[in-house]
């Protein structure tokens, strides 16, 4: 059975939020969020694949990954974890990068915060969001309307490349 | 300054704003009357408003009316449904998984 993902955007806090529950037990559903051999079956939305560089899942380390495409292009992506509580909450910053870890600059990083919860029969997740400002939020809406964000991943590089001067108009 | 619908709504103002213009067309005046703020404070924000297409221009004999463009709201349903699309089937992946990781368990 299907459930249902819950989203909602609140642009006064620059927030967006997603909510699922899961059908298995806490314990499990942590297990495919920190360990990058589970991740890497699940995080990238298809037609991608996630490929792990390096994992250091701890309080001040670092997931380094990357997302494949069908035509081999890769999305070079890296997450620094900031605050762990074990089965209950993750904080993370989450930004694009290039082969070497280096942030994209024109990428604006974004601020998640990851809570667990053990519920009737499953686990439920709530994954929040947040843009360090207004302009950064705008950014990656931009990019979602003007690629169409699926089929966006693959031109996310080209996108990035060809707008390495602030955008203007 | 590049403006768009989301930075537009961003504003608490500018969401009033819209509501009072979805209801009828109105005049910078009357929009005016219903804020605390300065009149030019209110006519900066439907400056935004019709830079981004929230809100339309229409010359009435000599006075501007404001009216709400519902058709550029759509462009923030269809964003949500895109990314909505995304994390989907990242979970449905996940659900894949746990499966899996069910059936090795027991």
């Amino acid at each position: 059975m299907k459930k249902e993902t819950i989203f909602s955007k609140d642009p006064q806090s620059n927030s967006l939020t997603v909510v699922r529950a899961f059908d298995a037990p806490l314990d499990s559903v942590w297990q495919a969020w920190t360990d990058s051999e589970i991740l890497d079956k699940w995080w990238a939305p298809k037609p991608y694949r996630a490929e792990t560089k390096t994992m250091d899942f701890r309080e001040g380390g670092l997931w380094f990954y990357s997302m494949v495409g069908p035509k081999g292009d890769r999305l070079w992506c890296r997450v620094d974890y900031k605050t762990i509580e074990p089965n209950k909450s993750i904080t993370n910053t989450n930004m694009l990068c290039n082969e070497k870890g280096n942030k994209s600059p024109n990428f604006p990083i974004m601020n998640w915060r990851n809570e667990f919860n053990q519920s009737s029969g499953g686990t439920t997740v709530r994954i929040e969001i947040t843009f360090e400002k207004e302009a950064d939020m705008d950014i990656v809406i931009k990019m979602g309307f003007q690629e169409g964000f699926t089929a966006g991943l693959s031109n996310l590089d080209h996108y990035l490349s060809m707008n390495s001067e602030p955008a203007r108009s | 300054m590049r403006r768009d619908v989301f930075q537009a709504i961003a504003d608490p103002t500018r969401r009033a704003i819209l509501s009072l213009v979805a209801l009828q067309a109105m005049t910078p005046n009357a929009i005016a009357e219903h804020f605390n703020s300065s009149r030019q404070a209110v006519s900066k924000h439907i400056k935004v408003l019709t830079e981004c297409k929230l809100v339309n221009q229409e010359l009435t004999g000599r006075k501007i009316y404001y009216q709400y463009n519902p058709q550029k709201m759509k462009e923030v349903d269809t964003w949500i449904e895109q990314l909505r699309a995304i994390w989907e089937n990242r979970f449905n992946q996940l659900d894949g998984v746990l499966k899996n990781l069910k059936n090795k368990k027991s």
